[in-house]
């Protein structure tokens, strides 16, 4: 009897996955879990299939984070990487060691229409490139909710001081000025990582000095400005009561349905609210971090993940086909309509006529020279990895600003000489 | 000249040997290695001692060690107490005796993941289902693993929750291995019964102590699963332990780092459970 | 039974009800939600029953990969335990038997098992020089690897309750060691090794950190890692959670309910008498 059940499972199984298997190739793919990703992809693989049915895509789902890098770096060490995979660009890319596991796509017949801006975080140390833009390049600032700003008659701020005055008067008003979400310890550290346009204005040459170990951020005023933000807000008291424990998501809700003011979130965020919550986003609206001189103001900008193949996989040549197809302007605008989250890094690929109200307040940053900056991460390898239990430490007033800074110093420390950095 | 042949050659042991061998005792010599260098995965560079020296500077290592210990003993103890209690409860011919030793066993049927994702929603500070119960009557509910004092003690009582009907278990059977004889005995001498449980039922059940105390030590000391689950050693690092420092700097691709955390974990494992065996197999010969 | 012991076992069951059984009714509950309910977090009756739903959409989820995933979980867990009892019975049968100056060294190892923390990437690099890496096959012997230590114990203190007399009456007939082992010896262990089944069984169906490491690929998928598919980093679909944690406790269950009586005899001859 158990023989008879184990045989009809097993043979049950085998017509399952012969349904899945019928086409001539199948790439196996690795994301994130994240809805972005899975939208963006399910958009791109959709209008290949048309050109190419004789491809399908085998996707396998990986955890994101610190969790997701270490999967990443183990399978390909091992050679065990899946045909193409997503994965972030810029410093973590450059850990990957890339001229040595990623495949070059240098000589792919659209590789031209990769822009200059995304590039740079995907070309390999020996000026190849690695990578295809996967998504649209994100804003990292504050998320508003508009008809709490209408309510109350607030201006979009332009100063930190003009924040901390709208979220004064939001708080008299009974409700929540900001949402944090400790639940998911990597949401904490956005007050310091956005407020990387604010330390480059004043500091230029600060990623250069800060790679080559000869500034701080306990020491240098400007850049301890972002831990002292959250330390300010967090003394306010403007936090939802629930900010040790919510996540993610349920910064995105609140923002957006008015549960709270405001969410300092990087602009991905939209799609989880196109997601989930799609009526309100006309409510959402987004500001970049404002710093002490409202004449300087602009946005911190990240890049978005890419698309790379392993050096060796039994698929290669298919997957470069698929690849140069992603990096073409025809597969881009795809994507757009799929996620129209933000700018896309194809050139002349264009976004949607229309477009969510909270991209609409981001793109006018991009389309100003000198109004956005790219976020530390992008200039500099190091980032010290206990960031952000740091500033969970200092949302949640167990550490001062001042403690934290240098406590993070430390742990950059720490992780430059890892990585073998001279000067440390 | 004939070798007389053991009838317990030690062929039995190979199989076993060679799989333990190959995938367990090499990649632990592999490692001592690999914790002397700086270690990307792609390549290894010899430092000498630094990782060790990088490792015990660690600002949150001695955070980490106090609530390694904390975490291990605490489970011991209150797993090995309340074990013994309701396993004494549990033979002592209650009504549903039977469906309530199922019942305190079901949690060890689960896995440490589901239990950590549905305890981080029942202690969820202000809509867990046990804040709202508790302010239902009256009680403002602590941030369970949201307070920084409290979040390594709420997962230590999850940890209780979800090995004592393990330790129940064994106790169960330490129990029905002392022979009726002995409470006979004490009952015509006229001891009461916390008397009998205090100076019978104790030391005989012993060696089911032994193997609590031990197997609860040595699986708190490693203890990560679920901490990880749970709170992923916050808020900040209020309760990391050893092995999720260890995991940190594995994850942040320190891998040389985190191998020489692994050497320091297994040395103080050691150091605690070797002395411990030591002792209780030298009181076993006196019994 | 007495007036005394009823009332205490009614306390008792009450008492456990609220710590051991409301939060698997929250699990229950939390499973047959819809997604806008379940996101509420509160003990609290459904608002509509969508169990069927939420079951086919578990199951159906990445082309039905739960279902894989048990049948993954089923071989890797029969296979390892299988080879674990007859290993471990082995090693402690020799162990126990033949005092000898080896015994400290196997004794030794036996402790570094229990005590020492895996090293994972050493261990990938070594599967795949046997090319065992990304195999049910390298899994199995994986988990027996890391299951050894505690199965040696176990057998070693129980095989101490079995009078030599029964070997040496063997070894008079003129029995070879393994027919003294195999016919004699095996026989005997069956309540420890009903014990050794359910703990390791339970520990490898419910392992997720070295499947996670060792078993990496979409047709190698274990139940543990299904419960990565709904708790994605950014979206928590908490009653497809549920409902998949509540799937995954399923064959544990049916382990236990099927061994329940004889865990305890396992227990009480094995780990018990040292």
């Amino acid at each position: 009897m158990r023989m008879t059940m184990r045989t009809t499972l097993a043979s049950v199984l085998v017509a399952l996955m012969a349904s899945a298997a019928h086409a001539d190739v199948t790439l196996s793919v690795l994301l994130d879990t994240n809805s972005e990703t899975t939208a963006l992809f399910e958009a791109l693989s959709k209008s290949y299939q048309q050109k190419r049915p004789d491809v399908s895509f085998d996707v396998e789902s990986r955890p994101g984070g610190s969790e997701g890098d270490n999967l990443v770096k183990t399978r390909l060490a091992t050679g065990e990487m899946a045909d193409i995979f997503q994965y972030n660009s810029g410093s973590l890319f450059q850990a990957l060691k890339p001229e040595r596991t990623l495949a070059d796509l240098s000589g792919l017949g659209n590789a031209g229409n990769v822009t200059d801006i995304f590039r740079k975080v995907v070309t390999a140390p020996d000026g190849t490139l690695r990578g295809i833009p996967f998504g649209p390049a994100m804003g990292g600032g504050i998320f508003y909710n508009r008809k709490i700003y209408a309510d109350l008659g607030l201006q979009v701020p332009k100063t930190w001081a003009e924040f901390m005055a709208n979220n004064a008067k939001i708080k008299a008003a009974g409700k929540v000025a900001i949402a944090q979400t400790y639940g998911d310890t990597w949401t904490s550290q956005l007050f310091v990582l956005a407020d990387f346009y604010n330390v480059s204005t004043a500091l230029p040459d600060f990623a250069t000095k800060y790679t080559a170990n000869q500034v701080k951020y306990a020491t240098t005023p400007v850049a301890l400005r972002g831990f002292e933000h959250i330390e300010e807000v967090a003394k306010a008291g403007l936090f939802n009561p629930d900010f040790g424990a919510a996540r993610f998501g349920d910064g995105m809700r609140m923002v957006a349905t008015g549960q709270a003011a405001h969410f300092p979130m990087l602009t991905f965020g939209i799609g989880n609210v196109s997601q989930n919550n799609p009526e309100a986003l006309p409510d959402l609206g987004f500001f970049a971090q404002p710093g002490d001189d409202a004449t300087k103001n602009g946005l911190t900008i990240w890049m978005p993940s890419a698309l790379y193949a392993p050096a060796k996989s039994e698929n290669a040549a298919e997957a470069k086909k698929f690849l140069d197809w992603a990096a073409s302007r025809e597969a881009c605008e795809q994507m757009a309509a799929a996620v129209p989250s933000g700018p896309y890094l194809i050139k002349d690929c264009s976004l949607p006529k229309s477009i969510p109200q909270a991209v609409s307040d981001m793109l006018p940053y991009f389309e100003t020279a000198g109004r956005t900056a790219p976020a530390l991460e992008f200039l500099s390898p190091i980032k010290g990895p206990a960031l952000e239990q740091i500033t969970v430490e200092v949302g949640s007033g167990i550490r001062s600003a001042r403690d934290a800074a240098a406590l993070y110093d430390q742990d950059v420390q720490k992780q430059a000489k890892q990585l073998g950095l001279p000067n440390w | 000249m004939i070798v007389q042949k053991s009838p317990y050659p030690y062929w039995f042991v190979m199989p076993a040997a060679v799989v333990f061998s190959v995938l367990f005792l090499a990649p632990t010599l592999a490692s001592l290695w690999f914790s002397l260098t700086r270690w990307d995965l792609f390549s290894a560079q010899f430092i000498g001692l630094e990782n060790y020296r990088q490792f015990l500077r660690e600002p949150f290592l001695i955070q980490g060690l106090i609530n390694t210990v904390i975490y291990a003993f605490a489970t011991s103890a209150t797993k090995s107490v309340f074990g013994l209690l309701l396993a004494v409860l549990l033979t002592s011919g209650i009504w549903a005796q039977g469906f309530l030793r199922a019942v305190i066993f079901f949690p060890v049927l689960v896995s440490t993941i589901g239990v950590g994702i549905t305890f981080s929603v029942l202690m969820h500070p202000t809509n867990g289902v046990i804040n709202v119960a508790l302010s239902a009557i009256g009680i403002p509910g602590p941030g369970w693993l949201t307070d920084p004092a409290l979040a390594l003690y709420s997962i230590i009582l999850v940890d209780f929750w979800k090995g004592l009907g393990l330790a129940t278990l064994i106790y169960i059977a330490g129990l029905a291995s002392i022979s009726p004889d002995y409470y006979e005995a004490a009952r015509i001498d006229g001891a009461t019964r916390t008397q009998m449980f205090f100076r019978v039922t104790v030391p005989l059940v012993r060696p089911a102590t032994v193997t609590v105390v031990t197997l609860s030590l040595i699986g708190g000391l490693r203890s990560f699963d679920l901490i990880w689950a749970m709170t992923r050693g916050g808020p900040g690092f209020s309760s990391d332990v050893l092995a999720s420092v260890i995991y940190k700097q594995y994850q942040a691709g320190f891998y040389g780092l985190s191998t020489a955390g692994n050497v320091i974990l297994f040395l103080l494992i050691g150091l605690i459970i070797l002395p411990m065996t030591a002792w209780f197999n030298r009181k076993e010969v006196d019994l | 039974m007495t007036r005394r012991q009823f009332y205490t076992g009614v306390i008792s069951l009450a008492v456990a009800g609220v710590i051991f059984i409301l939060p698997f009714v929250f699990v229950l509950l939390t499973a047959v939600k819809t997604k806008q309910d379940a996101a509420l977090l509160t003990f609290s009756w459904p608002v509509e029953w969508h169990f069927l739903d939420n079951l086919t959409e578990v199951l159906r989820t990445r082309n039905y990969m739960l279902l894989l995933a048990y049948f993954n979980s089923t071989v890797i867990t029969v296979c390892s335990v299988t080879l674990l009892v007859l290993f471990g019975a082995m090693v402690g049968y020799v162990l126990q038997r033949r005092p000898s100056g080896w015994n400290k060294v196997i004794y030794a190892f036996v402790l570094a098992g229990l005590m020492i923390p895996p090293a994972v990437v050493p261990t990938i690099w070594i599967l795949q020089s046997v090319g065992l890496f990304k195999t049910l096959t390298g899994m199995v012997f994986i988990q027996v690897a890391y299951g050894l230590a505690f199965s040696v114990l176990l057998f070693r203190s129980f095989i101490a309750t079995i009078p030599r007399d029964l070997d040496e009456a063997a070894i008079i007939d003129g029995a070879k060691p393994w027919q003294i082992f195999f016919r004699v010896i095996l026989p005997l262990l069956k309540p420890v090794t009903v014990t050794v089944i359910v703990v390791q069984s339970i520990s490898i169906f419910n392992d997720f950190t070295n499947p996670l490491y060792y078993l990496p690929g979409r047709e190698n998928v274990t139940v543990q890692l299904t419960l990565y598919n709904f708790q994605g980093q950014f979206q928590t679909q908490f009653n497809l959670l549920f409902m998949n944690i509540l799937l995954v406790t399923i064959p544990p269950l049916i382990v236990f309910v099927f061994f329940n009586r004889q865990i305890v005899a396992g227990m009480t001859a094995g780990a018990v008498k040292g």
